[in-house]
């Protein structure tokens, strides 16, 4: 008896949807036995991460909190992956978004509000769509692959930032601390309530639904769909695929930067070293496990944000946070793997019926 | 007579659908080299990965030194002594030659003795004259230095049968000859050489036995001392080709196409196009013959303004096309229809309408400047497909779920709905039914008599002489002999796409008729 693995031409769109479901659930009950393993009841872990994270007001708000970065940050990505332009540099984008931002808060404080954010979102805008185009102009005009230098300009963005916190910028009463002064108060988002839930969820809501807009609707859209599914047929066809490298890692980088102004806008008030705890790599895996649709971005990133303040919550039970960052490792982990299921039909057959030995 | 080293009798190997190698016979002696001549498609290459041990064959035996011997796999045929150099080398580019060497060897421990290994290459390099250099990684070497260490690999496995799949197709004329002697060397040490070729002048300069094959079957074989050209390419053309020329067309006009001694580089970045000179007028269908390889895609790319030219002119309608961008040749009614349906022509996976819109979707009528009207574009889309009788189950599910055959019909809809004033169409018939190749060739006729200028590139002698006005042979890169569709010659054509011209010359040049 043997099995036999056949790729699949078409996958049924229920199988799409149930099995990364699937697979997440496998991968909490695999977390659970290792929870279990430390001698904690995986029940309680988890009730308590549920809890603290949805339960009350406050864990609540601090949940979209985090979800906010990550829908920016992941549908910023999505635009690329979806040509296939691999940008892994969504937290260098989001820190030069938040590093052009506060130079407008720090150099030009007397302006009203209705001016200040617009402007700060400008140029934090801008910032991130640059940082992310010179690494599609170097893909363009040197062949440099886009993995390679999106993932380097991260860390000259994030220690750029770091030097000017702890330089140039650094706040002389602030005892010291690497942060820049407070912003002024037309620099700040509005929030809802006394919540520290600001406007940029409205932002990010909003741009989710203009990508699926675009990505379903117009010629733009189509482009990048036949030039990330057969570069070839693209080329044949004369599609401009190195123009829209650049326009791709443009906006995509544009989102990303937007990202780090809301969130030095909205959360911080200011600038300070580590300002994103990676929401740019998680956002990486938030986008592929939501298949690079905008609406299922918005959906895993609230997951993803239950996971991260859950975790937070349940070091009051004695469970390092750090098992949430193991949930996420594993949900990945599962979804990718159960791709085998996606991908790919598996049957048993009896005897041999091979026909080529290569 | 001797015992043969390799006997291989009544081997059939089918393939869903087709029977690649129909009651095959062959016989391989030590000390010769065998030539195995045909055109593309007849079986060639699959009676020899059955011998390399790549394939099973569904029927038949092999007999290696009188053993029956069944291949599980490529070990198997390399533990026999027999060894295949493929057309794309095997190599592991970052290595040396010598680690390339080791790399499936069992013998010896678990240490490499580097030095050893290299002795060992040196030695049989300068025995057989394939000089390479052991340390060197296999990304510095030529092409013709890599075909060297895949041949050195096969003897230092201890291969005494060196099957050679088109081993003279990626190397330069001197390089050609060095392997030639290197190849009569081995043989003159006892070793077998099969070599697979579609070259007449490859197979006089080089073989002492020919074995011809067509669709599958052999149609016979030859010894060195009787060699006769014209029945070779009897044998490997077919005598029998009984066509009915469709009514020809009857309103040629002007001259659409027309390059000027265009020259180009292949993938290999060697000549693809030498100096090649053609034109074709509207109304017209040329038929370009000629075995794959001699430059049909480099010539269709550069009428699409994918690949650029390194010499010659491009004239369209009488203007110059030279380096225009694929986008303005289609906007100039250039319509490319590739071999590689899936690959290049539409994206395998995106729906019919998504497809069918490939070129037309910046139109008015489908959008503005930035939207698509996707309703509309269904129902133009539905149109098409009605139109040109594409059978599919649905508008929006990815083409590569079609059948070849509605693929093609597919695309031909695309490209012959924008009215192109040329078309350059490749091997349009590839794999198809023959329902399928009737309605293709329907379209094609169709084109015509809209006043499209056609340039039919094919394999098929019969598709050619049903449907061109002119036909053209193509061999290395040029245009080697031209003939009016009332006055083919199929001996002629046979030999020139065998390179007879080019080598032999004199009394079988078609140039000078």
């Amino acid at each position: 008896m043997l099995f036999r693995v056949e790729k699949r031409m078409t996958t049924p769109p229920s199988l799409m949807v149930l099995v990364p479901v699937a697979a997440a659930c496998a991968a909490m009950v695999f977390c659970a036995l290792f929870l279990l393993l430390t001698d904690r009841s995986p029940v309680a872990v988890y009730g308590a991460m549920f809890e603290g994270a949805l339960g009350s007001e406050y864990g609540f708000s601090e949940t979209i909190v985090k979800a906010i970065p990550l829908v920016l940050c992941g549908l910023g990505i999505s635009v690329a992956f979806r040509m296939q332009v691999w940008n892994i540099g969504a937290e260098g984008q989001f820190y030069m978004g938040a590093f052009a931002a506060t130079w407008v808060a720090l150099n030009f404080p007397s302006l009203p509000a209705v001016v200040m954010l617009p402007f700060m979102m400008a140029m934090g805008v801008l910032a991130g769509a640059l940082w992310g185009v010179l690494a599609a102009w170097l893909r363009n005009r040197f062949s440099v692959s886009e993995l390679i230098s999106t993932l380097m300009m991260n860390y000259i963005a994030i220690l750029w930032v770091s030097y000017l916190v702890y330089g140039p910028w650094r706040d002389p009463k602030g005892l010291n601390f690497p942060l820049t002064a407070p912003f002024p108060e037309a620099a700040i988002l509005p929030s809802v309530g006394d919540s520290r839930v600001h406007a940029g969820l409205l932002l990010a809501l909003v741009v989710a639904l203009l990508l699926q807009f675009v990505f379903r609707k117009s010629r733009w859209g189509y482009e990048i769909r036949v030039i990330g599914s057969s570069p070839s047929a693209a080329r044949y066809a004369g599609l401009d695929i190195q123009g829209n490298a650049l326009l791709v890692m443009c906006v995509s980088g544009a989102l990303c930067g937007l990202a780090g102004m809301v969130e030095v806008s909205g959360i911080v008030g200011k600038l300070q070293a580590g300002i994103s705890p990676g929401y740019g790599y998680t956002a990486i895996i938030v986008a592929w496990l939501a298949r690079l649709h905008p609406i299922a971005i918005v959906l895993v990133s609230f997951l993803f944000a239950i996971i991260q303040v859950g975790g937070f919550m349940v070091q009051t039970l004695g469970v390092p946070a750090a098992v949430a960052t193991m949930i996420q490792g594993a949900i990945l982990f599962f979804v990718i793997g159960a791709d085998i299921v996606t991908q790919y039909r598996i049957y048993r057959v009896s005897g041999d019926g091979s026909e080529v030995n290569d | 007579m001797k015992e043969p080293l390799i006997r291989m009798t009544n081997i059939v190997k089918r393939f869903p659908g087709v029977v690649a190698n129909d009651r095959v016979n062959l016989e391989v002696y030590r000390g010769e080299i065998h030539a195995i001549l045909g055109e593309n498609g007849s079986g060639k290459s699959t009676l020899m990965s059955i011998l390399a041990g790549l394939y099973k064959p569904t029927e038949g035996t092999m007999e290696v030194s009188g053993v029956e011997r069944k291949f599980r796999s490529p070990r198997d045929a390399i533990a026999c002594g027999i060894g295949m150099v493929h057309q794309h080398f095997k190599l592991v580019e970052p290595f040396t030659v010598a680690e390339n060497l080791m790399l499936g060897q069992r013998r010896g421990g678990m240490l490499v003795e580097q030095g050893k290994v290299a002795a060992e290459i040196r030695e049989l390099a300068d025995r057989y004259g394939l000089a390479v250099d052991p340390d060197a990684c296999i990304w510095q070497l030529s092409v013709g230095e890599k075909q060297r260490v895949e041949i050195l690999r096969l003897l230092y496995q201890g291969s005494r049968v060196l099957i050679l799949d088109e081993p003279t197709a990626v190397l330069t004329p001197q390089e050609t000859s060095e392997l030639f002697q290197n190849l009569r060397r081995m043989a003159d040490d006892g070793c077998a050489i099969l070599f697979i070729t579609h070259k007449l002048n490859e197979v006089e300069s080089l073989s002492d036995r020919v074995t011809v094959l067509r669709s599958g079957k052999v149609v016979g074989t030859q010894v060195r001392a009787s060699l006769d050209r014209k029945a070779l390419v009897n044998m490997m053309v077919g005598k029998e080709l009984q066509v009915q020329p469709v009514r020809k067309s009857t309103r040629i006009g002007e001259v659409v196409l027309e390059l000027k001694a265009a020259s180009a580089l292949n993938d290999m970045g060697r000549k693809g196009l030498d100096e090649l000179s053609l034109s074709i007028r509207s109304g017209e269908i040329y038929g370009l013959a000629g075995v794959a390889g001699n430059g049909q895609r480099d010539l269709a790319e550069v009428i699409a303004g994918l690949r650029p030219m390194t010499g010659g002119d491009y004239l369209l309608d009488g203007e110059s096309a030279n380096g225009l961008p694929p986008r303005t040749l289609i906007e100039k009614g250039v319509s490319y229809v590739p071999e590689d349906r899936l690959g290049m022509g539409l994206v395998p996976d995106l729906n019919a309408v998504e497809n069918l819109m490939l070129k037309d979707y910046k139109k008015a009528e489908f959008g503005g400047r930035w939207l698509l009207d996707y309703q509309k574009l269904s129902d133009w889309a539905t149109g098409l497909v009605q139109e040109y009788d594409v059978k599919l189950s649905s508008l929006l599910q990815p083409v590569k779920l079609m059948s070849g055959g509605n693929l093609q019909k597919l695309l031909l809809a695309r490209e012959i709905t924008r009215q192109p004033k040329l078309m350059v169409v490749l091997y349009p018939v590839r794999g198809l039914d023959i329902g399928a190749i009737e309605a293709v060739h329907r379209l094609l006729i169709g084109l015509r008599e809209s006043g499209a200028a056609i340039l039919l590139v094919s394999e098929e002698l019969e598709e050619i002489v049903k449907l061109s006005d002119r036909v053209g042979v193509l061999f290395g890169g040029k245009i080697v002999g031209e003939f009016p569709a009332d006055a083919l010659d199929l001996e002629q054509i046979g030999l020139l796409m065998a390179g007879a011209d080019v080598q032999a010359g004199g009394e079988d040049s078609a140039l000078s008729r």
